[in-house]
């Protein structure tokens, strides 16, 4: 099997002027593209030949994990955006982050908290647990909330070439703007 | 100029799996896995600090300045990635750092010291000690009047080590390209006084006790896409290749013949 770069949900400049084009470009055009390619040549032969993402990501070690997992978390974290204007989760997503987090504010606070925290490359994560609760994690580089049995609802891509651009040294900021660009409907459909 | 002192420091490797650490005689560790090999443990390692000297003031750490303009490492490294590396990343390090050790006994205790015993302090003090430390050298070994290669005994010893000059640096760029994530590329004399190639995950670094090859480092790179990205944005080899022209081999000379005295 080979792995294909999905196509982007939005055109390149949709998340203006919170994620620009340009990073657009690079991140999607060559970054995201470039773990397609380096998976493709690093399965050849082995085991994960055939394999799904998902597979990958629950078994691989080495570079095969790094890349497959990098592949999986962009194409989510790119539908995990849109462009069209802030929203809101949806219930029944809304209720279980109050009854979770207190209120949706908090919610939002302790994952921009999660997010800024994550020392180095790595994502910033809203899951379900197995028994259907909400939690936040972080994790480093291309690790993913699945390989410890979570379903990931919500992702940010904390590395610093997802921001460096437009933001240079101010994380915080950028996920500060996130919040204008998460398509909720999505993740409020994923819950 | 930065001068150097030394001073030594044992650490004692004792066989099995896990390893204790002694500093000073008196300080024990607590036990933990390494991810050494086994003969690395079962040596007894003394491993002789190189301190760098860092600016203090009332106490606290402070931003060395630059030893050259913003600009000087143009077009390799851009004024711009220069400044907000310097001011801004290297600067958030040192305040996180001062913040953290405000008013406990580590606050006047050199950062070598504090790398030794690394695994038994939190993460904060050792990805923003470790920020301090490997940005404070990294600006002293690169030069607007950079580049080429370096003599003398380095030269020697880098190609007995590896052969030839161009294979130590395509060792060592590889390195640098292989990290995966954030990091750094390092060159290193270890506690036999060879040179070594490594690079380290995020803001450790090889003085670390922790570290998968320990060792001084004499050169180190940065490769954070922070150091590079503005410039160079995913096209970290172009980036590595442009380090090349840049490094102050005068001052990675000086702290390798320092070190092997």
């Amino acid at each position: 099997m080979t792995h294909q770069l999905p196509a982007l949900p939005y055109s390149a400049n949709a998340l203006e002027p919170v994620i620009s084009e340009r990073t657009i470009h690079f991140h999607y055009g060559k970054h995201h593209q470039t773990y397609v390619n380096k998976l493709n040549d690093l399965i050849k032969g082995t085991e994960f030949e055939g394999a799904t993402l998902e597979e990958i990501i629950k078994k691989a070690e080495g570079g095969i994990f790094n890349n497959g997992a990098q592949v999986w978390n962009h194409t989510f974290y790119w539908n995990c955006l849109q462009g069209g204007g802030q929203q809101e989760p949806q219930t029944p997503l809304m209720q279980a982050i109050e009854d979770k987090f207190g209120s949706f504010e908090k919610f939002k606070e302790e994952f921009a908290n999660a997010a800024a925290t994550q020392f180095g490359s790595g994502w910033a994560w809203l899951v379900k647990k197995q028994d259907g609760s909400l939690e936040i994690v972080k994790t480093p580089n291309a690790e993913n909330p699945m390989r410890n049995g979570h379903t990931p609802l919500l992702t940010c891509d904390v590395w610093e070439h997802a921001y460096y651009l437009d933001y240079q040294n101010r994380r915080p900021d950028y996920v500060k703007e996130f919040w204008k660009i998460v398509d909720w409907e999505k993740v409020s459909h994923r819950f | 100029m930065t001068h150097s002192s030394k001073i030594l420091l044992a650490g004692l490797f004792i066989t099995g799996m896990f390893f204790t650490s002694c500093q000073q005689a008196q300080e024990r560790t607590e036990q933990q896995e390494k991810p050494n090999n086994a003969y690395q443990q079962t040596e007894n390692q003394k491993l002789e600090i190189q301190k760098l000297e860092m600016t203090m003031k009332d106490g606290k750490h402070v931003l060395p300045e630059l030893p050259y303009a913003y600009d000087a490492l143009e077009p390799h490294i851009d004024a711009r990635t220069m400044e907000i590396h310097h001011t801004k990343h290297h600067q958030a390090y040192i305040n996180n750092f001062n913040n953290a050790v405000e008013g406990t006994d580590l606050a006047g205790k050199d950062l070598e010291d504090l790398f030794s015993e690394m695994s038994l302090h939190p993460a904060g003090l050792r990805n923003n000690g470790g920020g301090h430390w490997n940005h404070t050298l990294f600006w002293e070994i690169m030069s607007p009047n950079g580049g080429e290669k370096p003599g003398g005994k380095l030269l020697d010893a880098i190609e007995k080590k590896f052969e030839s000059f161009d294979k130590f640096k395509d060792e060592f760029s590889k390195a640098a390209a292989t990290r995966f994530g954030s990091g750094w590329a390092w060159l290193i004399v270890d506690h036999n006084g060879e040179l070594q190639v490594t690079s380290t995950p995020n803001q450790d670094n090889p003085l670390m006790d922790d570290a998968a090859v320990r060792g001084n480092p004499i050169l180190g790179l940065d490769v954070w896409e922070h150091a590079y990205y503005l410039n160079y944005q995913n096209r970290r080899p172009d980036y590595i290749s442009s380090f090349w022209n840049v490094i102050n081999w005068a001052e990675v000379e000086r702290r390798y013949e320092e070190m092997i005295g």
